[in-house]
């Protein structure tokens, strides 16, 4: 496979998908100076689609995902969720908003609620009834392979347990983008391996957009439709790369050879630009 | 907040004793304190020492049971329960309403913060005589004793609380489009509650000691008041009943505490088992 180029025509015109960054750009002020987080960047993920951000350590990854969550506002350049924008004049758009669901590296369950509180959570600030709320969190439970385990407290379950309830929770109130911060950043390579199985699952269940960050390599080849490369010193986006490989994929699609090629390419490009 | 109780496996007994370790207060306290009552008793009956000076257990004992007996003793015990309880009730409305403000707006800290520190370092008790000025000898000047001694390790531990709340827990609420009133009650307060509680446990004691403290210079009530009493009439014996009568007062207080801590946080690490 030749050396990744540049591909500009996987940046699809502002304006169509469920994301839309159009020269997002972000800076951080600390105490004594500025860090330029992420250089102006345009990106588009379709809907129903699965986008994996890939990255060196400090290229922006996080920053980009958490303006795209809403949990910080851009420097410049605008966003816009399902045709929303996400800010307004300094105000972030709830409507938008609540068309996201976010998971964390860290599961963050809340440790006074047992796990089906905490999946329901969303949906008790939403306001919906007691019995409506059991109902669906027990459903997910199911989805997510943890059922029995309603009313553990968090500290009782695995690490990968638990970031499978965070997965639920953040499907609780069916938003149609997922957004993933290393959500399986925290686990071993074993387990890793299952959640990646199973996010694969869930995804191909719901349909939901998906945009999720990783350092892994593989993870990225595995799960991804398509591959956003950043490289950092400011963050931007270096390639993109389309990962054409048939669903539903195995284990076993490690040993594809159209998943070697795109790793090992992925490999040499970060190397070179790490 | 949801308390459903867990059915725990029971741990492998590895050690040929199950559970020592939980039985083995129950033991030794009544073993250590056997002991040193009969070292007391021993020292008494042994050197002859003036029951003014140091009456016997048994003598203690007696006037302990006397006390039990007399509803006198009991209205000023009310009366100091009265006093604490109204007391601390004032601190922990305060303590925590102002601690989570403080807690949560930095402006307001470095406002208060000199203040905060200044009543802090202030000898509280000596203010007890100007409250007596203020209040008169009733029990609103104790009240406000027990209230201002049990404020500060409430709103301190409060402030931290909320404080300490955790990052990734505060960005899920904001990911949820939570209002300002539902990350209070559904994250900041539970979030809080153990570090309120152990404000609380230390809060108590310290509003016992103001009920008393004040009883001793204002008034005719309270168990404070009822120590002097004795003193000034010699009763040596009576004057440890009273001191006894204080401690056990003081147990059940903590403890209630400690209850409440079970109840409320049976999901925190503190709560035991
Ligand atoms: N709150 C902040 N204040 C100041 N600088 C920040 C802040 N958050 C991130 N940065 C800086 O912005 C840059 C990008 O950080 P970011 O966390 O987005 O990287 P990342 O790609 O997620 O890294 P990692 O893979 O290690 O998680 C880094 O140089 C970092 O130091
Ligand atoms: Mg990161």
């Amino acid at each position: 496979m030749p050396p990744l180029a540049p591909d500009l025509s996987a940046l699809a015109a502002p304006g169509t998908g469920a994301i839309v960054l159009d020269g997002v750009e972000k800076w951080y002020g600390t105490r004594d100076r500025l860090v330029h987080a992420l250089a102006r960047t345009d990106l588009s993920v379709a809907e129903g689609e699965l986008v994996v951000l890939l990255g060196p350590s400090g290229c922006g990854k996080t920053t980009l995902l958490r303006m795209v969550g809403g949990l910080i506002p851009p420097t410049s350049g605008t966003l816009t969720v399902e045709g929303t924008p996400l800010w307004k004049e300094g105000a972030r758009q709830d409507a938008a908003v609540s068309e996201l669901g976010m998971v964390f590296q860290e599961a963050n369950l809340f440790p006074w609620l047992t796990i089906e509180d905490n999946i329901a959570l969303p949906l008790e600030l939403k306001g919906v009834a007691r019995a409506e709320r059991r109902a669906r969190a027990h459903a997910l439970m199911r989805l997510v392979g943890i059922a029995g385990f309603e009313t553990r407290w968090p500290k009782e379950l695995s690490g990968g347990m638990r970031q499978r309830a965070a997965i639920a929770r953040a499907l609780s109130y069916d938003p149609h983008i997922l957004l993933m911060d290393e959500p399986f950043g925290a686990l071993d390579a074993m387990t890793r391996d299952q959640m990646n199985l199973e996010l694969q699952r869930i995804w191909m269940e719901t349909r939901k957009t998906i945009l999720l960050v990783t350092h892994s390599i593989g993870e990225a080849v595995f799960l991804a439709d398509r591959i956003v490369l950043l490289s950092p010193r400011p963050g931007r986006i270096d390639t993109v790369v389309d990962v054409p490989i048939e669903r539903p994929r195995t284990l076993d699609t490690q040993g594809h050879p159209a998943f070697q090629s795109i790793a090992k390419a992925l490999r040499h490009r970060l190397a070179e630009i790490s | 907040m949801s308390g459903i109780p867990l059915d725990e496996p029971a741990p492998p007994r590895t050690s040929g004793m199950p559970g020592r370790e939980a039985l083995l207060p129950w033991l030794t306290t009544p073993a250590l304190l056997f002991v040193l009552v009969g070292i007391w008793h021993l020292y008494v009956t042994e050197t002859e020492i003036s029951a003014f000076i140091l009456p016997s257990p048994a003598s203690v004992w007696t006037a302990w049971l006397e006390m039990l007996d007399s509803p006198r003793a009991w209205r000023h015990t009310g009366a100091t329960i009265y006093v604490t309880l109204v007391g601390f009730a004032w601190a922990l409305v305060v303590g925590v309403g102002l601690g989570v403000a403080i807690g949560r707006l930095r402006w307001l800290e470095q406002t208060l913060n000199p203040f905060i520190v200044a009543t802090q370092v202030i000898p509280k008790v000596a203010l007890v005589p100007l409250f007596v000025v203020w209040f008169g000898f009733g029990p609103t000047s104790k009240i406000i004793v027990a209230a201002v001694l049990a404020f500060f390790p409430i709103l301190t531990n409060t402030v931290l609380g909320v404080k300490s709340v955790d990052a990734g827990h505060r960005d899920v609420m904001v990911s949820l489009n939570a209002t300002r009133w539902q990350i209070f009650r559904r994250l900041e307060l539970p979030s809080s509650l153990p570090y309120i509680l152990t404000g609380m446990e230390v809060g108590i004691v310290l509003a016992i000691i103001g009920a008393i403290v004040g009883e001793y210079l204002g008034g005719n009530a309270g168990l404070g008041y009822m120590l002097i009493a004795r003193m000034n009439a010699y009763e040596t014996d009576s004057l440890f009943a009273v001191i006894i009568h204080m401690t056990i007062l003081g147990f059940v207080f903590y403890f209630g505490i400690g209850a409440l801590r079970r109840f409320l946080i049976p999901w925190h690490a503190s709560s035991g088992r």
